[in-house]
């Protein structure tokens, strides 16, 4: 890491065959950040905000140009390199909860850990710990059909904040939330990106998400338009 | 220890359809172990009775006798030697004279073979006793199939004519003083039994035998110019044979029923592949590794034939027990069908091979065929798997 910037994108490409042409989805995108930043990627459907979201998630490598994230080049991890990058230290956040479903709350919580191969005391105590951040410890043993959207999603947050990431990437996480639930999750995320210094990177197009941003960076058909940060 | 941790709790969280699995796994795998313990039950049976009532520890032949060539009977008979003698006389061997005859029950003409036994050995546990007893006639001893094909009964009377060793014919009148039930055909369809004093005299052929069956356990350490030596490898060649195609035919039972319970597990896994792709986008997404995923899917597969084992261990034992203890009564004439012998009703023989290799050799293709969709899996991109794609 230069700087104190955790994430480095250096002209990002990203395109995708249709047919016999081509779709792109980033062009030149330049963007860096810092620790404990509370940014969104903002804009309409199709503009390349959860396209980006996953190659800063290593989820997905750019077509062309150069993304660093803790200092490691995305598009030159292999696979396991990749994982261990994301287990370590990366959280995700999904539109649609993605729980797994058969899992309680705990054991939800406790994937990302048992992967890391935290002992069983101290895996057991920062899953309570981060059930109690977002409101659930009481929950601990229900499943996600147990629940509801907003209690989902507020294990989704425990999941990924439970190993305390560097980061947290979070795509539409109020998208499937009433007003009520939202504006929750939102104070949840704001309150563990000051405890934590946690940086969180947002994909959304809610103005309630955009509300909370400090820095709000506009994506328009693949490019940066404006990377506005709050005083 | 993280992939048999999740494994475990998936199979298990999956609630219903993890044991509505585990219970079809486990039909076909209750069906292998009764089907294959039937079959050993047979061969074990076959072989029991065919030593026991038969073939002993062993035959010695007059060289020329050849049991499917009836023509070879006419020399197939000599004087025991003596080695043959003193093993008579110790209880060790018992002989056996074959002479060819022709039977005229109720006026119609039967090729039967005369055979001689001795009403007192004990080598075989042949019911040769009720040939002793009654010096007024020539007794005759016959199975079950003989006097149902001859329509002779316990106490009836039947002319049979056959050549003395000086090639004289000869006739008389047999009395049947037994009939017994055997499963073995081949001492029973068209051969009559007498005591083997009566038959060396009716065929002038004092001290002779055409045969002599050796005790079981017997070692026979001489040989005898003119007789051969037939161990229970050779006599019993043509039951292990058969026995070796019914085999083979219930091998191909075995892979059907084994190809079944495959394409039940393989059909689970692939769908468990498309409705669990998210999930599983979520796991490689949260920094699970594809050999991991691979390995989850693979363990729960084969989870799932452990289970199988358990469940059909709660049914499957005491049915099997129960089986066991009562047998499979076949329907009537069914056995004399088989081509083999084999009782009215079949009893299993199981074993600790049997029922751990099927159990080892059920895990093992479970976990193949879970492993072929669990490697799909690993090759999705996350992003697709993510969105519910599957490539």
């Amino acid at each position: 890491m230069e700087n104190g910037k955790i994430i480095e994108l250096q002209d990002i490409i990203k395109t995708y065959p249709m047919g016999r042409t081509t779709l792109t989805a980033l062009d030149k995108v330049n963007l860096t950040f810092g620790q404990a930043e509370f940014a969104g990627l903002v804009g309409p459907s199709g503009s390349g905000k959860t396209t980006l979201l996953n190659i800063i998630g290593s989820l997905d490598v750019p077509t062309s140009g150069h993304a660093k994230v803790l200092g490691r080049d995305i598009g030159g991890l292999g696979h396991r390199e990749a994982a261990s990058l994301r287990n370590r230290h990366i959280g995700f956040i999904f539109q649609t909860f993605n729980l797994l479903p058969v899992y309680t709350a705990f054991e939800n919580v406790e994937f990302p850990l048992l992967l890391l191969g935290m002992p069983a005391a101290a895996r057991k105590k920062a899953v309570m710990d981060a059930l109690a951040w977002v409101g659930l410890a009481d929950r601990a043993r229900s499943r996600p059909g147990q629940m509801s959207g907003g209690q989902n999603q507020r294990v989704a947050i425990a999941r990924a904040v439970v190993k305390k990431p560097e980061i947290v990437l979070a795509d539409e996480p109020t998208a499937n939330l009433d007003a009520e639930n939202s504006h929750k999750i939102l104070d949840t995320m704001v309150q563990l990106n000051r405890d934590l210094k946690t940086t969180f990177v947002f994909a959304t197009h809610d103005p309630k998400v955009i509300d909370h941003l400090r820095r709000k960076i506009v994506l328009v058909d693949g490019r940066v338009e404006r990377d506005e940060r709050q005083p | 220890m993280i992939i048999p941790k999740l494994s475990v709790r998936n199979i298990l969280g999956a609630g219903t359809k993890t044991w509505l699995n585990a219970v079809v796994l486990s039909f076909a795998f209750v069906t292998i172990i009764w089907g294959q313990s039937l079959f050993r039950g047979i061969d074990e049976e076959a072989s029991r009775a065919m030593i026991d009532m038969q073939v002993g520890g062993g035959q010695y032949w007059v060289e020329s006798y050849d049991p499917l060539d009836p023509f070879s009977l006419e020399k197939a008979h000599a004087p025991l030697p003596p080695p043959l003698v003193a093993a008579v006389a110790s209880g060790e061997a018992t002989p056996i004279l074959i002479v060819q005859a022709t039977a005229y029950p109720e006026g119609r003409v039967l090729p039967v073979e005369l055979r001689g036994i001795d009403p007192g050995q004990t080598v075989l546990t042949f019911p040769s006793a009720s040939l002793s007893g009654r010096p007024d006639v020539v007794p005759a001893l016959i199975g079950a199939r003989m006097a149902k094909s001859a329509g002779l009964e316990k106490g009836d009377a039947v002319t049979v004519r056959w050549r003395d060793a000086k090639g004289t014919f000869d006739a008389r009148d047999l009395v049947v003083v037994e009939t017994f039930v055997t499963t073995l055909q081949t001492i029973d369809a068209g051969q009559i039994w007498v005591p083997l004093g009566s038959l060396r005299e009716m065929a002038a052929m004092p001290g002779e035998a055409t045969m002599a069956v050796v005790r079981q356990g017997f070692q026979p350490s001489f040989t005898v110019p003119g007789w051969m030596f037939r161990d229970l490898g050779f006599l019993k060649k043509d039951v292990d044979a058969f026995i070796k195609t019914k085999t083979i035919g219930m091998s191909i039972f075995y892979v059907i029923l084994m190809f079944l319970a495959l394409l039940a597990v393989f059909n689970t896994q692939v769908l468990a592949v498309f409705r669990r792709r998210r999930e599983i986008g979520t796991m490689i997404a949260l920094g699970m590794t594809r050999e991991r995923v691979i390995g989850l899917f693979t363990l729960e597969g084969a989870l799932q034939s452990f289970l199988a084992v358990l469940v059909g261990a709660i049914y499957g034992v005491p049915l099997l027990i129960l089986f066991k203890a009562h047998g499979w009564r076949l329907p009537a004439g069914q056995a004399d069908n088989f081509g083999l012998t084999i009782g009215n009703v079949l009893y299993p023989v199981y074993s600790v091979g049997l029922v751990v290799g099927t159990a080892a050799l059920v895990f093992a293709a479970t976990a193949i065929v879970s492993f072929l969709p669990a490697r799909r899996i690993a090759k999705l991109k996350p992003t697709d798997a993510l969105k519910g794609k599957l490539k």
